[in-house]
């Protein structure tokens, strides 16, 4: 049973990645990775990490990815053209097909080797189900469990975190706030590049409406 | 299923993130792919503590997500920014930090 | 107080009126630096004397003390400390060098007066003093070698002292560079002392040589040393072929030219040879290599005394050729002679010099010879001054250099062998040495007198409308740098007179202490430093001496008499000497053509060295390969490293998971 919901949960999961990477629209590799998301919930579940899956849904998957689809929304579709999977690079390098293969050959010798790291090591509990397990209301996984290492052993690593959480956030407030008002268009340097690339709209009908123009 | 397993899809995971970064040329979906092999760290670490038994993977997974959180933040920040700029939202014509 | 107390008051006294007056030379006022300096060489002349009495209470075979100060360093090897050697000839010297030292800063304060630089000049006359005092009191070679430097330094500082004159500041370089060429053999010869005895300190030296630190007699490196010390005094006591700048050293003020180049710094490479006799005497060709200089210089700078027309150049030619006698006496062993002749040398050559500066001022400045004339009425206290120098320096008796000269004389004649060649050069060297000094008083003092001389006469010192330099006529000012308004004469200045008068005693009446076959007052004297010495010893032969002391007085006579029928009795001879001897005396007036030999044989090369360096070896190696080779290489470099650079993310992502991929792939293979 167990091994059903594993598979499930793992194509899901590599699904979901490799729509992020292939989907042209960008809108469309948000949902990709929603999915990818959830799949991963479910894996940790498996693991026995409740609270971290349910984090993962809840934060990750439900504000994260929220954000995501604002930005989106809010940039417009930027997906790339047709011609462009054709053209030569911007300095007159490899084309994007070639930076492609280029890419692909590179992570494929990147997951040989981490395949290798990780299944080929001298660790046999790899092998394993891991750990014992027993239930209960503190046990392994369990949110009281994660409390108690978060406010015991890991109490600096937590403060460390929601200060960083706290600059973020300011950090994201100063670069994306307005200067003095509602932009119009004389706002800000024209760049003359601009004029080639394809206008945006910004409204999110036509964020996920149509394919590369 | 044994943790080999989980490892193994982790591994996958990171690799398709790695080809994405390496691939695409809108900033978002850089950023997208840069959450997958985020997440790919996070699974093989939930799968590790499972098999040690003790929960620190699963709180640095919990810090992981928080940074990734953080990261992403800021990223989408800078891509409003640039968007308001009016520059394309496209990493090849953004080099202008060059030698 | 000990007699090593007294020899460190006598560096003291100097050295603090140097720093008195240097620290002290904007806010001195009129002559008070002059008197301050005075006072200094004064008060180190009395413990100079102090230190005499103080040594001859020792008994004689203690009479060499050495007395540390400080230790500079007392590393393997070397023992380097601040150490004072006072025995009696040092003691001799410095009785020399302060006294005519103290004489000569009280006819400058009257020289100098007006002078824009004359706090600058007290200091650097102090500071020359001190440097010489350095010079003969150390102890060891280290204290030799830096008195020696700051000798040449203190030189080059006074000779260019008019620093706005052209040709006194080349003079001064002139100077410093052959000097330093002298320092150059001098530090090469005390290397192989110091190699074979593994001392500095001379007595040290002298008692390892003398144990046989040198191996047999007449070893190589024994020779060479002394031989390269002898390139150090050849070029301190400006012997040929380092002799090229004791003339042009002229350009400096007179008493300057007295003290500094007749009387104390070029006689510092006579005291060298007599201080290191030890080593000489083991070292027999280097002693006739100093014999055969000492010779063949009194001989060339006399012959050139005999033709130049600035009135300073002939002394200072007087002063080689005497300086030569001391060196051919030192290195044939006559140490006290040429000790003596040293001492009666100063006094006349000082008191030549002064007399000159006296003239000189009638003249307004003008110092050649051509254009003096007539001078006896109008400054007879100068012409009776130069009357008793040119007539010591002439070796006529009583007067003193006939007693010091007909020493040395004698010692080479009693020698027998080759050195009766110099025994016959030396009688015509004195021979023209009376002839070219009376021609320079006979030019100056006799004949009609000048227009400066007849203004003189009638009461009124001659001033120049714009003071000009006597050598090469430029237009000057007086400001500072260039001499100042004021021309002083003996005549009306007290401190002159009072110093050129104790001179002329001096030339008088020195020789009176050794007269032969009656007094040995100074051998015996210098006896305790030359103990040991098997070349030191007391006359003996009496015929020799009786005939060399008549062929002497002789020989002066017949040149003042040659030199009055040239030049007063009958005024053309000159003319028709000149042109009978025509080339002989083009080699003579152009100084033997030595500036010349020298510029073509060392400075052109010199010259062509540099051009070559600045215009092919500069650019082409220098900047286009090492510089520009190296900054080429690194902007290679980093232009290529500079392409990674792109500016495009994805290269970079590329690029750190590349890195990523290989570090793994290596740690996967390590395990």
């Amino acid at each position: 049973m167990s091994a059903v919901v594993f598979f499930i949960g793992a194509a899901g999961a590599i699904a979901g990645a490799v729509g992020v990477v292939m989907l042209r629209n960008p809108f469309y590799s948000v949902l990709a990775l929603v999915a990818h998301l959830v799949s991963l919930a479910v894996l940790f579940l498996l693991l026995r990490a409740e609270f971290v899956a349910a984090v993962q849904v809840v934060v990750y998957a439900g504000a994260v990815m929220v954000l995501y689809v604002f930005v989106v929304a809010y940039v417009g579709d930027q997906s790339e053209g047709i011609g462009a999977r054709l053209r030569a690079g911007p300095t007159g390098g490899p084309s994007a097909a070639a930076l492609r293969l280029g890419g692909a050959v590179l992570a494929g010798a990147l997951l040989i080797e981490l395949l290798i790291a990780l299944l080929g090591t001298g660790l046999k509990a790899i092998g394993t189900d891991g750990a014992g397990y027993a239930p209960g209301p503190r046990t392994y996984g369990t949110p009281a469990y994660i409390g108690n290492l978060l406010l015991t052993r890991f109490l600096l690593v937590f403060e460390v975190a929601s200060f960083l959480l706290l600059v973020a956030a300011v950090g994201g407030v100063v670069l994306a706030r307005r200067r003095g008002g509602l932009e119009d268009d004389a706002d800000g340097p024209a760049a003359p590049l601009n004029v080639i690339a394809p206008a945006s709209t910004g409204t999110m009908v036509e964020g996920i409406g149509t394919r590369a123009r | 299923m044994t943790i080999a397993w989980y490892l193994a899809v982790s591994a996958i995971v990171f690799a398709l993130g790695a080809v994405g970064v390496m691939t695409r040329r809108n900033p978002l979906v850089i950023l997208l792919c840069l959450e997958l092999m985020l997440n790919g760290g996070n699974l093989a670490l939930i799968a590790f503590a499972r098999m040690w038994g003790n929960g620190d993977g699963q709180i640095l997974a919990v810090i992981v997500m928080t940074v990734a959180a953080c990261e992403v933040t800021i990223g989408l920040g800078m891509i409003v920014a640039i968007y308001r700029r009016r520059l394309p939202i496209d990493v090849d014509e953004l080099r202008e930090l060059q030698g | 107080m000990s007699a090593t107390s007294w020899g460190w008051l006598v560096l003291a006294f100097p050295l603090a009126g140097t720093l008195i007056n240097g620290f002290g030379f904007k806010r001195l006022r009129g002559n008070t630096a002059g008197w301050i300096g005075t006072a200094a060489i004064g008060l180190a002349f009395v413990a100079a004397i102090g230190t005499l009495i103080a040594l001859q209470g020792h008994d004689p075979q203690h009479r060499q003390l050495v007395s540390s100060l400080y230790n500079y360093a007392s590393t393997v090897g070397i023992d380097a400390k601040m150490s004072i050697l006072v025995d009696p000839l040092s003691v001799w010297m410095i009785l020399i060098v302060t006294g005519i030292s103290t004489l000569i800063h009280l006819y400058s304060i009257s020289y100098m007066e007006e002078d824009r630089g004359f706090n600058r000049y007290f200091a650097y006359l102090n500071f020359f003093v001190f440097a010489m005092l350095l010079l003969v009191l150390a102890a060891n070679f280290l204290l030799l070698i830096a008195g020696w430097a700051f000798v040449t330094a203190a030189s080059y500082l006074l000779i260019s002292y008019w620093y706005r004159r052209r040709t006194a500041t080349s003079a001064g370089l002139k100077s410093f560079v052959i000097n330093v060429v002298g320092d150059v053999g001098l530090v090469l010869g005390t290397y192989f002392i110091f190699k074979h005895t593994g001392t500095l300190e001379m007595l040290g030296t002298f008692s390892a040589t003398a144990h046989g630190a040198f191996g047999a007699h007449g070893d190589g490196d024994l020779t060479a040393a002394c031989l390269l010390l002898l390139v150090g005094a050849v070029a301190k006591s400006a012997q040929i072929p380092l002799h090229t700048w004791l003339p042009d050293a002229m350009e400096g003020p007179t008493p300057v030219s007295a003290l500094i180049h007749a009387a104390t710094m070029v006689t510092a490479g006579v005291y060298l040879i007599a201080r290191m006799h030890p080593l000489f005497e083991l070292a027999p060709a280097a002693q006739d290599a100093g014999a055969a200089i000492g010779c063949a210089t009194l001989l060339v700078a006399a012959t050139i005394a005999l033709t130049q027309t600035d009135i300073k150049r002939v002394i200072a030619y007087s002063t080689m050729s005497q300086i030569g006698y001391m060196i051919m006496g030192v290195s044939v062993g006559a140490y006290a002679a040429g000790m003596f002749h040293l001492m009666t040398h100063a006094f006349f050559k000082a008191l030549l010099f002064m007399g000159a500066g006296s003239i000189i001022g009638a003249m307004a400045g003008e110092q050649s010879l051509d254009k003096m004339g007539g001078f006896r009425k109008a400054l007879p206290f100068t012409f009776a001054c130069f009357i008793i120098g040119g007539l010591a320096l002439s070796g006529i008796p009583p007067f003193s250099g006939f007693f010091s000269k007909d020493e040395i004389l004698l010692v080479t004649g009693e020698l027998g062998g080759w050195h009766w060649a110099l025994y016959v050069l030396g009688y015509i060297g004195a021979f023209m040495t009376a002839i070219y000094t009376f021609r320079m008083i006979f030019r100056a003092f006799f004949g009609d007198p000048v227009a400066e001389a007849q203004e003189l006469e009638e009461g009124h010192l001659h001033h120049a409308e714009h003071p000009t330099n006597p050598a090469t006529g430029e237009v000057e000012d007086t400001d500072v740098g260039f001499p100042g308004p004021h021309h002083a004469i003996a005549e009306r200045s007290l401190p002159m007179k009072v110093s050129m008068s104790l001179l002329a005693v001096g030339a008088i009446g020195a020789g009176l202490i050794q007269i032969p076959e009656v007094d040995d007052v100074i051998t015996k004297f210098l006896e305790p430093s030359f103990a040991g010495s098997a070349l030191y010893t007391v006359r003996t032969k009496d015929g020799l001496l009786v005939f060399g002391l008549i062929l002497g007085t002789l020989l002066g006579l017949a040149g003042i008499a040659i030199a009055y029928r040239v030049w007063v009795s009958e005024p053309g001879t000159a003319g028709r000497v000149r042109a009978r001897f025509g080339a002989l005396y083009e080699l003579f007036v152009n100084k033997w053509y030595f500036d010349e030999l020298i510029d073509a044989a060392v400075v052109r090369p010199a010259l062509a060295a540099g051009r070559f360096a600045r215009d092919v070896f500069e650019p082409r190696v220098v900047d286009e390969t090492l510089v520009g080779g190296t900054s080429g290489i690194v902007r290679a470099s980093s232009a290529a490293v500079r392409a990674i650079q792109s500016g495009f993310v994805r290269y970079y992502a590329a690029l750190l998971v590349l890195g990523v991929a290989a570090i793994g792939f290596y740690f996967l293979l390590q395990s």
